[in-house]
């Protein structure tokens, strides 16, 4: 890699000495700052972090996400969030604030295997996150077909201001909505489009750490549409 | 057991051990990172003749949930030999000596793993032996930290491991299996490289004082070998070509 504040680093390396503030994925050890995980690190104005590229999804507050309904209870919804804790969405949330479990039943609005465009409302690790629909923009995903990747990939598939993603949907006409949890829902009214866009997110996530991948990526869509 | 003890020559007049190696020699090592796809992170060793794989889960939730811990995550370790690893077929139950590895490795590993990052949590590690030789607690805790490294499980630190020994009156590196019949000491030694750690320690034999700090750093500059095979193991799953 040519930029010197930018390096490839596993658990244990040391990224620098000094007084660096340590962000994401680092951890200070005497006066060294020492990576926690294999990614890239990168050190700006004062901090230290590593980005990395592999690992699960940590729930942060005001994530967007995508969920599916794995099972209800009375009072809520069990959502997998492709984390280590199952997000929790609220019956209020979605039959308002007069909900009554004794009159609505849960399953009419959402039930298993349904998808749902969501935002992280709450999430400290002592209890199992706590997931919201309620804004615009957010809600049940009636059709498109989900994608799963790694979490740590989501940066590179939305690109430099959504370079990325922007060429993707311009090339192929295909509406995609990315969940910061590494669920991706792609919707097209061709199948052509469909496929096309599914193989490019199959290639981000393929060679995410390789430079230049946004020309590589419109190389592929152009040459797959002539 | 066909050998007897004296038919084994350890160390030539030439500074050779019985398996051709000179004393500060360790066995060839080999490692590859995420060879397993259903895992979330994996590795494969071959340590001697060591053949050993590592599968890890997680973090993810605990059952039985009595067992989740409430302010940090736990590390459930289970290392398991397979009944072709040695030449007379092994049980595959859990054998004593497999419950004291399982649980050594465990704790070898527990300082370098970020578990206080995730309460309620657990992660799993299972390591099965394919072909065992001397060493295989040292080789399989080295395939672990590759594992949980390539899982994403936030670390400290890589956890190396290599073991020392005594035979013939002399220290050597690395001991193999017919070396730990026959010899008189056998010390593995896991290392935290960048943090000048030790995390698992322990001895076979006697040693005198002066011999017990030789062989601790011979065991330690093992680790540090073996650190640089981990560490190219995880450049080349990640990084392909492009690592430095």
């Amino acid at each position: 890699m040519d930029d010197p504040k930018r390096k490839y680093v596993i658990p244990g390396d040391v990224i620098t000495t000094g007084p660096y503030r340590a962000e994401e994925n680092v951890h200070l050890f005497g006066d060294k700052i020492i990576a926690t995980a294999v990614g890239i690190s990168e050190i700006f104005d004062s901090g230290v972090r590593v980005i990395p590229l592999t690992g699960m999804y940590i729930p942060r507050i005001d994530d967007f996400i995508i969920g599916i309904v794995r099972s209800h209870t009375s009072l809520s919804w069990e959502l997998a969030i492709n984390s280590c804790y199952p997000g929790i969405l609220p019956a209020q949330d979605v039959f308002g604030r007069d909900f009554d479990p004794k009159v609505d039943s849960l399953t009419s609005r959402l039930k298993k295997g349904d998808l749902i465009a969501a935002r992280v409302a709450n999430s400290d690790r002592s209890r199992d996150p706590l997931i919201t629909i309620a804004d615009r923009d957010l809600g049940k995903i009636e059709d498109g077909e989900l994608v799963k990747i790694s979490p740590t990939k989501i940066p590179r598939l939305i690109g430099k201001r959504g370079s990325m993603i922007q060429s993707i949907e311009g090339a192929t006409k295909a509406q995609i909505t990315i969940g910061q949890n590494g669920y991706i829902v792609v919707s097209c009214p061709e199948a052509e489009g469909l496929l096309k866009a599914l193989d490019a997110i199959r290639m981000v996530e393929e060679q995410a750490h390789v430079p230049n991948l946004t020309e590589r990526i419109q190389q592929m869509l152009g040459s797959n549409s002539e | 057991m066909g050998v007897k003890k004296s038919d084994i020559v350890l160390l030539d007049d030439k500074g050779l051990r019985c398996d051709g190696r000179k004393i500060d020699q360790p066995r060839r090592i080999m490692i590859k990172a995420g060879v397993l796809k259903n895992a979330n992170g994996s590795a494969y060793i071959e340590f001697g003749e060591n053949k050993i794989l590592a599968g890890v889960f997680g973090p993810r939730d605990v059952h039985p949930k009595h067992l989740a811990n409430t302010d940090r995550g736990i590390l459930r370790c289970r290392y398991h030999m397979q009944p072709f690893s040695v030449s007379e077929r092994k049980n595959p139950a859990p054998s004593r000596r497999e419950i004291e590895i399982s649980k050594v490795i465990k704790e070898a590993l527990e300082p370098a793993v970020m578990l206080e990052n995730f309460p309620r949590t657990v992660v799993d590690i299972f390591i099965e032996i394919l072909q065992a030789d001397g060493g295989s607690r040292c080789a399989a805790l080295d395939a672990a930290a590759v594992a949980l490294a390539d899982a994403g499980i936030p670390m400290r630190d890589m956890v190396s491991a290599c073991a020392a020994g005594k035979v013939a009156d002399t220290i050597v590196l690395d001991i193999n299996n017919e070396e730990d019949q026959e010899g008189q000491a056998d010390m593995p030694v896991a290392y935290m490289p960048n943090l000048e750690k030790i995390t698992l320690i322990q001895l076979d034999g006697v040693l005198t004082p002066q011999e017990y700090e030789k062989c601790v750093n011979t065991a330690i500059s093992g680790c540090k070998l073996v650190y640089e095979i981990q560490k190219k193991a995880l450049r080349d799953k990640f990084f392909g070509d492009e690592s430095q």
